[in-house]
């Protein structure tokens, strides 16, 4: 194909449908860094290609599942983690990653989001937070910060953004870790460990999107954009979620915030059909009157 | 170690019972649902039967995630299945749109109660039949069948999820709210005796293999998630690789597929029960638990001497144009009884062209049609100038 004669070969072919490339993201978009380490961190774990699955829900970070060459499902918006939820029940044995964008996951897919960090899915969530809704051309998303001016908020957001990592812990994750898109070595080892994981995942990255929100609140390039939001990071791992904060204006609190043991939902299936639950009883003397 | 998944023998038990207990005879090994009357009975049979099973039971936040996880499921290579009622079913919708562009087999079981929204919850009605049609965005053909007994309602749920394999899309039951809490006789035969078909496995080296490039009668070999392939499966218009493909060649060359692999196929697909049909001068066209008042109706006009037949729809969509259209001229008027405003008859009216009147009997939801209902409908016709 003509298209493949442009680009030298690269490492990481073997798991690119390289016959889809070039890819649509714009020129300084964060997709792509976190798409590299993603594909690196596969790599790292030695496993079988064929046993691991993508999915993913709608939006540029959506695309991501059409250029890895892995079984890669892209499904609708916000429905990412509920698909994964039946098809990893269904391959227990399969590994999958969801990975989908900022709006997505906590927006349209909130609930999803929510209840699978609840079951304790062995899902890794990798979320591209760049503060819009690129796809559509830059609006207003439930990370725009207070303030921020999108296509939809031209005087500027009226809403406090979500602290996703806070959410993905309070509702059970067994791993949460957030970097900017500047910090690679510290993603991709978060993301090998995501994936090692047994349970539910989660690691954000927060991206440049020079094309949308970059320009309308005139952040300057892509890479001023980068450093920006590296300058405005600190590290401080083993922080309590709550107190990771993410205020573009003030700080972009990252590191790994969560790292624990927690039964998976399929722990406690089987457990429960092999009538090994500890019974459940609401006040003391119904225990006795049994 | 594991109980039966088919249990031979007769039974007492309601539609809903009977449906979980058609799905588990089908080989459903993945049920993904929530809550709502009157479908609930079929979530809690089968939540108790599929992890004896060896399956997998999972209530979702919502029918939104429900219908989403049957899908993974089915791309996972397990037969996945659902069940709601109106509310539920319209938010499915979305992933049904997903099930139909994707190709993926699954079975959707819609126990009808009156709406529109939360409406009569315990109450009959057969208001979702153009929903099930047209609910979801975009052209396309879908597959629904329309039990009108318990007994039916195991039948029918195999054939669902044959049907879903074998022509690889969301296959809809539209019971009601009678058919899912009526007790009665079911019998489930033996094993050996009940046919199933399951979804059609590439040939092909992993390099040759197109996931969407079908075979000559309009199907695709389907290759399950883990297989080895490497597919990609998107809600995008794709090509024959699965491959997003935004222009509108590409978009006629997939919903035409979509579309002909359902209509070519109907005679394989279509299901009618014809009564007294030979010499009817009156033909009433129903389906579901109307039928029933139908049949009631019909023979009651056989003892007062009308020539009164009976067409049953088992499945609805796609509709029995054909049929309906060879009958049409040869008969005095037809007759269609339904659980809603009037929306089959619709069809029903397309279909005759004109060749003969063509008369509604229904309420808008909360009772079935009294057959006497029925009956006055045929006696009127039969009396009328044709």
């Amino acid at each position: 194909m003509t298209t493949q004669k442009k680009f030298p070969p690269h490492p990481m072919d073997s798991l690119l449908r390289t016959e889809r490339l070039p890819h649509i993201w714009c020129p300084g978009c964060g997709i792509g860094t976190v798409f590299s380490a993603v594909l690196a961190a596969i790599k790292n774990t030695g496993w079988d290609p064929d046993q691991i699955a993508m999915v993913s829900g709608i939006g540029c970070t959506g695309r991501m599942a059409g250029y890895i060459k892995l079984d890669s499902f892209h499904t609708t918006h916000g429905r990412a983690l509920p698909f994964a939820t039946g098809l990893k029940l269904a391959r227990p044995d399969t590994k999958v990653i969801v990975v989908s964008g900022d709006g997505d996951l906590f927006a349209i897919g909130g609930n999803h989001f929510i209840h699978a960090a609840r079951r304790n899915m062995d899902i890794t969530v990798i979320c591209v937070n760049n503060l819009n809704y690129g796809m559509t051309g830059g609006q207003q998303a439930p990370s725009t910060p207070l303030g921020a001016k999108t296509t939809t908020t031209v005087n500027g957001s009226p809403e406090e953004p979500f602290n996703f990592c806070h959410l993905a812990s309070a509702c059970g994750a067994t791993y949460v870790a957030r970097w900017t898109a500047m910090q690679v070595r510290s993603l991709r080892s978060s993301i090998s460990e995501a994936l090692e994981k047994r349970g539910f995942s989660f690691v954000e990255v927060i991206t440049p999107c020079p094309s949308s929100f970059g320009r309308r609140n005139r952040m300057g390039s892509a890479l001023e954009m980068l450093k920006f939001y590296h300058g405005r990071s600190v590290i401080r791992g083993d922080i309590d979620p709550k107190d990771a904060s993410m205020d573009i204006d003030k700080e972009i609190v990252v590191g790994k915030f969560v790292d624990i043991e927690r039964p998976t939902f399929m722990d406690h299936y089987e457990k429960a059909n092999r009538h090994q639950m500890p019974q459940w009883r609401m006040h003391p003397d119904n225990q006795k009157a049994r | 170690m594991f109980a039966k998944a088919v249990l031979t023998g007769t039974h007492f038990i309601n539609g809903d019972q009977a449906c979980c207990e058609g799905a588990l005879a089908a080989g459903c090994r993945f049920f993904a649902g929530y809550p709502i009357t009157p479908a609930t009975e079929i979530a809690e049979s089968i939540s108790r039967r599929l992890p004896e099973l060896g399956g997998i039971y999972i209530q979702m936040e919502d029918e939104i995630a429900s219908m989403a996880a049957i899908l993974g499921a089915s791309w996972g290579g397990v037969k996945s299945m659902t069940s709601t009622s109106g509310p539920g079913f319209s938010l499915m919708m979305e992933n049904i749109g997903l099930g139909i562009c994707t190709e993926t087999p699954c079975v959707i079981c819609n126990v009808q109660r009156a709406g529109p929204s939360t409406g009569l919850p315990t109450l009959v009605a057969q208001g979702d039949m153009m929903q099930a049609r047209w609910g979801s965005h975009g052209h396309y053909e879908i597959i629904a069948l329309s039990p009108a007994s318990p007994q039916e309602m195991f039948d029918f749920t195999i054939r669902a999820f044959n049907l879903s394999e074998q022509f690889r899309l969301p296959v809809i039951i539209l019971a009601d709210e009678v058919i899912g809490h009526m007790n009665e006789r079911v019998v489930i035969p033996s094993e050996e005796d009940i046919e199933i078909i399951d979804r059609r496995k590439p040939t092909v080296s992993r390099e040759e293999y197109h996931p969407y490039k079908a075979d000559a009668d309009g199907i695709a070999p389907m290759a399950n998630c883990g297989d080895g392939y490497r597919i990609h499966v998107t809600g995008l218009t794709h090509d024959e690789r699965g491959y997003p493909a935004m222009d509108a060649k590409a978009q006629e060359n997939m919903v035409k597929r979509l579309v002909g692999k359902i209509l070519n196929n109907r005679d394989k697909i279509i299901s009618t029960k014809n009564l007294f049909l030979d010499d009817a001068e009156v033909v009433v066209v129903s389906y579901g638990i109307s039928a029933r008042s139908a049949m009631q109706a019909v023979r009651d006009a056989r003892k007062e001497g009308i020539k009164a037949g009976l067409i049953k729809l088992e499945t609805i969509w796609p509709f029995p144009e054909e049929l309906i259209r060879s009958i049409a001229p040869q008969v005095r008027a037809l007759i269609m009884p339904e659980i809603n405003g009037g929306q089959m008859v619709l069809e029903l009216e397309r279909a005759a062209c004109g060749a003969c009147p063509v008369t509604l009997v229904s309420n808008y939801g909360g009772a079935i049609i009294h057959p006497g209902l029925i009956l006055s409908a045929i006696n009127k016709a039969a009396k009328g100038k044709a």
